[in-house]
């Protein structure tokens, strides 16, 4: 390992703007005649409108258009997609209704877009939408996912029926219910993995403009993948031919799944700046905006089970889910709830029968989408909180009881279609083990019961498919799109690189680490490494940053390319020292013919590969090369996190004392930046399990937590710091031997600090958020 | 519209605005200082914070108007040409930041904090003054880190200076 | 926010005829609260009228067993004070505990009791302390000055200008924050005063900052967390929400006040 090489706490290149105010997000972009767009929201969860009168605000100060949705369907634009298809178990496609960016004729959650005013400045914008008179006919509302299907439910969408989507099922029914007949231990619970808000700190913006002359379209929006934006917004939703349009994401502040999707607002936009004659139309949501609009996240209500025989030995587990989808189909909305949900409910063990059933219904909420770890924490939370309950009922040493049940080789077929390729599963737990000292656990109980605490301790061991995923596969899955990723390297003459890579960063830190890998493989210094993304003008394409992809995917296509050069740059190094190829090494930033002292620096090789004046026959100038790489598995991070807590029982508070994650994430490229990514998902799991929460009103669909008055999020004195370390099993499908560590922390977290609340209380039914009050009545239910 | 004078990061400005413009939109829309983000409508999230006349406030929940005849800092003013603010070094050194946008209001709110205190900050300070400052990425473990060593390196230069 | 027309007066006097003279004003102190809700549009005065530089509502003066401090002082001047701390550290720790740093450089004691939230920590002070409200028109005893949520006995024309805070023997606030918000779920402020026990509760009660009679009572006898085992706070009269029940408050409430009093030393 060099210094800035692979495996090193490098500082990270991109700090500098941003702790210099410099970073550059869609909202510090200002175009020339920039115009501002305000979205009149509908106040209600569900009414027809019946009609809309926009004569008062277009005749306000500074108003340029009052753009409805019948100018929306007059233009022809498409409505936005759900880009997965899913088939019912009667072999049905799940039953999509249409979405248009500008609600039509109905509005189906509060917030739903009914106009778009678009005015000089932001403030007449907004003083004018008051003036937008929409005449609405309410209809009843129906919220909560489990009264979805109920036979009075209000209907949301006439193309399904009950609101039912999908009826989804994996795994072998007749098998598992078998398993469970037979065995000497049935553990049953009823789950509810409660509704997020995935909370960026930067709100969504969107900047549109329309070029007259050229018919060409420029997008600026807070997107962690611009080309799929390009994709959709062009092929479907029919804006503009996807070579007409560029859409840019600048420096997008957080993601976690709220920006992977093709909101209304930016399609609005960017059609919008064509309506009033190609000047650019910009929109930023506040943040009470965002809780109404940015895609939520879980939100299903679940009852699971786990046989075992009477040595605790696994024999089945099941799950019946109804997932809330909201009032409209995301773009991935239909792939979160099924296979990167059910595919993870063998956890890390052998389970011989696994069978879920997963029903996706509509209500009258925000839409339900990807949110950092997307289906795998909601899949964790049923296994591991079914492990910790059954090791509980078998008067069983939680850690023992896993530890029983581990898969132990490898490859290790699930029942569940998941091959996993490589893990050290006891190797995480007893590092956590010992990292937590479990050992001292009962003084440490003892101590706390003296000054009138209730200690707890609580384990996970999860595991978790990223890196996604192989084309086919998906495809085959139901899958819209491929989900490979592009890098080009282009070596200059003077031998500095550019990365142009299809993945984004918003936070993880991009610039760095794939610097580091052109540092190792080329030699060449970090200040002469640029990393280029974001923008689907300089980059061909790509597939964006999600699902823990960018490390084992993106890295592994910029690896493919790197390669390319290096076979290109040896060829050129043994004509220039009349050398064989086989004999070039490159190493250090040279090519060295191998036994001798003849060798090349890099940079001479790139400035002979442009000169041209003396290359081998045949061979074309430049040094720039692309790949696509397509992965052949998705990567499997597992790992243990163990929370102590204690419970104060007169009030109810919980503190975290002490929180140990121990991951196996493969080959490391920043252990820095990785420890980063870890703390980040814990605080967010951590978040979901003690305090996050979207309520809404259960009759009006009224949102009760509507802004950081109401919806808690993580605070740096809820949180405790963090031990973090790593076991390492390198990924046998990708050529670093790299897996996703994006989202393990908020994946692994919330069944630990729940398993340790119960075991602290004595009573194991408590539900997340686990709110002080929710704490102090589980106490004295006890 | 209100005639305000005051002096942001060292210069001398002057603007009439309208009465309702917020001290934040005066800096990233009048003056293009765009390093102060907006992050929550509530007053919650310190994105905004901002110094004025050499206190942290927040700078979506006050007018302009207010801040006439004030001195201001914003992030875009912390270091000195070239040389980084040790607050701004540390969060570098520290990994403190990752998608950047609570960072400018958390250096601000930390910078505060150190004055305000003195001598080197521990875990449970920092925790507890960064109250007003939301961060999403990090899961403030490295923030916590970065302002530990920051407090420590600035008490250990106000006494060399001493 | 809507359209507003901003005035900043230098004296109280000025302030005072600003106010008798223009339509739809809201008087803007430190504008900690007043702010985020024009922003959210629940708020739309005509006229603002700018307290924040007028000198003579600033400063804490302590004499002849109380202590004076200006409408116009911030929290983190009250947290700061070293007189505020000699005198009543109750107070200044309360002062300290309210939103945040930079929430505490601008909001001010004045701005926050007229505002009478009811989850804000100074009323149950002002209320648990019986200090004395001095406005532009009168003086207000605490007990006449709190009028339910968001309502006090302040006439339209009227200002705050002071507070005049009795010294205690023993005074100590405990609070348990909103996880959320921050603000009190409840807030319990119990102080002894010439001889009188005083518990004053913010946070929970459906109708704003009360005095809990039972617990003056049960203290008056012993001053002890434990005189207070055998109460229970009424639920009837607490605030229910997503954040807690009444009954969840109606706990917090005593375990609150238990607090403060083991505090009290």
């Amino acid at each position: 390992m060099g210094l800035e090489g692979i495996g090193a706490r490098v500082v990270r290149k991109e700090d500098k703007r941003f702790i210099t105010g410099r970073g550059k997000y869609t909202d510090d972009i200002v175009l020339k005649d920039t115009t501002h767009g305000v979205f009149v929201r509908s106040p209600h969860a569900h009414a027809k409108i019946l009609s809309i009168d926009t004569a008062a605000a277009l005749a306000a100060p500074g108003v340029i258009a009052v753009l409805t949705g019948a100018d929306l369907a007059g233009d022809r634009i498409g409505g936005l997609i759900c880009g997965w298809m899913i088939h019912s178990r009667d072999g049905s496609p799940m039953k999509a209704g249409a979405h248009p960016a500008i609600a039509h004729d109905r509005v189906r959650h509060v917030g739903d877009q009914v106009a778009l005013v678009i005015a000089e400045t932001k403030a007449e914008a907004r003083d004018a939408a008051e003036l937008v008179e929409v005449e609405y006919e309410t209809l009843p509302a129906v919220v909560d996912p489990a009264h979805a299907m109920d036979a009075d439910a209000p209907q949301l969408h006439d193309v399904a029926p009950n609101n039912l989507i999908f009826d989804w099922v994996l795994g072998d029914e007749a098998a598992t219910d078998a398993a469970f007949a037979n065995a000497a231990h049935v553990v049953e619970l009823d789950i509810i993995n409660n509704r997020l808000s995935p909370n960026p700190m930067e709100p969504r913006s969107a900047i549109g403009y329309y070029d007259p002359s050229e018919e060409h379209y420029d997008l600026y929006t807070t997107s962690q993948n611009p080309h799929v934006a390009r994709l959709v917004l062009s092929a479907f939703i029919g804006i503009a031919p996807e070579h007409k349009l560029r859409v840019v994401a600048p420096d997008v502040g957080g993601g976690f799944g709220a920006k992977i999707y093709i909101y209304p607002e930016e399609t609005a936009c960017l059609w919008a700046s064509k309506r009033i004659g190609g000047r650019p139309v910009k929109w930023t949501s506040e943040r009470a905006e965002a809780f109404l609009t940015d895609c939520h996240g879980r939100d299903h209500v679940t009852k699971a089970k786990l046989a075992l025989a009477a040595d605790g030995t696994f024999l089945a587990l099941r799950s019946d889910t109804i997932a809330n989808i909201g009032a409209y189909m995301s773009t991935f909305s239909s792939a979160t709830p099924t296979y990167l949900h059910g595919t993870l409910l063998s956890g890390q063990y052998v389970i011989p029968a696994i069978f879920t059933n997963v029903k996706a219904v509509y209500t009258n909420t925000t839409p339900v989408d990807a949110y950092r770890g997307a289906g795998r924490p909601e899949a964790t939370f049923i296994v591991e909180r079914l492990v910790e309950t059954a090791a509980r009922q078998l008067g069983m040493d939680p850690a023992e009881l896993r530890r029983k049940n581990f898969i132990r080789s490898f490859p290790y077929q699930t029942p569940v279609i998941l091959t996993y390729d490589a893990g050290d599963f006891e190797g995480n737990l007893d590092k956590a083990l010992a990292a937590v000292d479990y050992a001292g656990f009962a003084a440490r109980k003892a101590e706390a019961k003296a000054r009138g605490k209730l200690r707890g301790i609580g384990f996970s061991s999860y595991i978790e498919a990223c890196g996604i995923a192989p084309s086919q596969a998906v495809g085959s899955l139901g899958s819209g799109v491929g989900l490979w990723e592009s890098a080009e390297v282009r070596v200059n003459p003077v031998g500095s690189v550019e990365i142009l890579t299809g993945s984004h960063s918003h936070g993880q830190g991009h610039e760095t680490t794939f610097a580091q890998l052109v540092n190792e493989r080329l030699g060449i210094g970090m200040e002469n490494i640029q990393i280029v993304h974001g923008d689907t003008d300089k980059v061909q394409f790509g597939m964006g940053t999600y699902g823990s992809r960018s490390g084992a995917v993106g890295m592994s296509a910029i690896v493919k390319a790197l390669d390319k050069v290096e076979a290109k740059a040896k060829k050129i190094a043994a004509h220039l020292m009349e050398a064989s190829e086989a004999d070039i090494v490159m190493e250090g930033g040279e090519l060295k013919v191998a036994g001798t002292d003849k060798k090349l620096p890099f940079f001479q090789v790139a400035l002979a590969a442009y000169t041209a004046h003396n290359l081998p026959a045949g061979m074309e100038p430049g040094l720039k090369e692309g790949a696509f790489y397509d992965p052949t598995n998705f990567t499997y991070p597992a790992g243990t996190y163990i929370c102590e807590v204690e419970v104060d029982p007169d009030t109810g508070k919980v503190e975290i004392v002490q929180f140990v994650a121990v991951d196996d994430f493969g080959r490391i490229i920043n252990p820095m930046i990785v420890e980063g990514q870890v703390h980040g998902g814990l605080a967010q799991g951590i978040g979901q399990a003690l305090m996050e929460g979207v309520s809404y009103d259960p009759q009006s669909g009224q949102l009760l937590t509507g802004s950081y008055m109401d919806y808690c999020m993580p605070r740096a004195d809820d949180v405790p710091s963090f031990k973090v370390d790593h076991v390492t099993t390198l990924c046998p499908g990708n050529p670093l031997g790299m897996k996703g560590c994006g989202e393990a922390g908020a994946i692994g977290s919330p069944p630990a600090v729940i398993n340790a609340i119960t075991d602290a209380i004595g009573n194991n039914n408590l539900s997340m958020p686990a709110t002080p009050a929710k704490v102090w009545a589980a106490v004295h239910a006890a | 519209m209100a005639t305000i004078s005051l002096t942001v990061n060292g210069k001398a400005v002057s603007a009439t605005v309208e009465d309702r413009t917020l001290l934040v939109q005066y800096l990233r829309e009048t003056l293009g200082l765009t390093g102060t983000h907006v992050g929550c409508d509530t007053s919650q999230c310190g994105a905004c914070v901002v110094h004025v006349d050499g206190k942290a406030v927040k700078a979506c929940t006050m007018l302009a108007a207010q801040a006439d005849g004030t001195t201001v800092l914003t992030i875009e003013g912390l270091a000195t040409g070239d040389q980084l603010h040790p607050v701004q070094a540390a969060f570098r050194e520290h990994h403190g930041l990752q998608c950047g946008f609570c960072t400018p209001g958390m250096i601000m709110a930390a910078v505060d904090m150190i004055n305000r205190h003195g001598g080197p900050l521990d875990e449970a300070t920092i925790r507890h003054e960064l109250e007003g400052n939301i961060c999403r990425c990090t899961g403030y473990h490295n923030i916590v880190k970065a302002i530990e060593a920051a407090s420590a390196e600035m008490a250990g230069l106000r006494q060399a200076a001493e | 926010m809507y359209q507003t027309t901003y005035h900043r007066p230098s004296s109280v006097t000025e302030a005072a005829s600003l106010l008798a003279s223009a339509e739809d004003v809201k008087l803007l102190a430190g504008g900690q609260t007043l702010i985020p809700t024009m922003k959210q549009r629940l708020a739309a005065p005509a006229n603002l009228i700018d307290l924040g530089k007028i000198a003579e509502l600033k400063g804490i003066t302590v004499s002849g067993g109380t202590v004076t401090i200006g409408a116009g002082t911030t929290h983190a001047e009250v947290n700061t004070s070293a007189d505020v701390k000699a005198a009543i550290p109750a107070l200044a720790k309360l002062a300290g505990g309210i939103g945040d740093p930079h929430v505490r450089h601008l909001g001010t004691i004045g701005g926050s009791v007229a505002n009478n939230d009811p989850a804000a920590d100074y009323p149950s002070a002002v209320l648990g302390l019986g200090a004395t409200v001095v406005t532009t028109k009168r003086e207000i005893p605490a007990d006449d000055f709190f009028a339910g949520m968001f309502t006090t006995a302040l006439d339209e024309d009227e200002i705050i200008v002071r507070f005049v805070f009795p010294v205690p023997e023993k005074a100590a606030y405990a609070k348990f924050a909103n996880p959320a918000s921050r603000y009190a779920m409840a807030g319990v402020f119990v102080a002894v005063t010439g001889g009188t026990v005083r518990v004053a509760v913010t946070g929970a009660g459906s109708d704003g900052v009360f005095r809990w009679a039972d617990a003056e009572a049960a203290l008056a006898g012993t001053m002890t967390p434990a005189a207070l085992d055998g109460l229970t706070a009424d639920a009837s009269a607490m605030l229910s929400d997503i954040h807690g029940d009444a009954a969840y408050r109606a706990n917090l409430v005593k375990v609150m006040a238990k607090r403060a009093v083991a505090a009290l030393g």
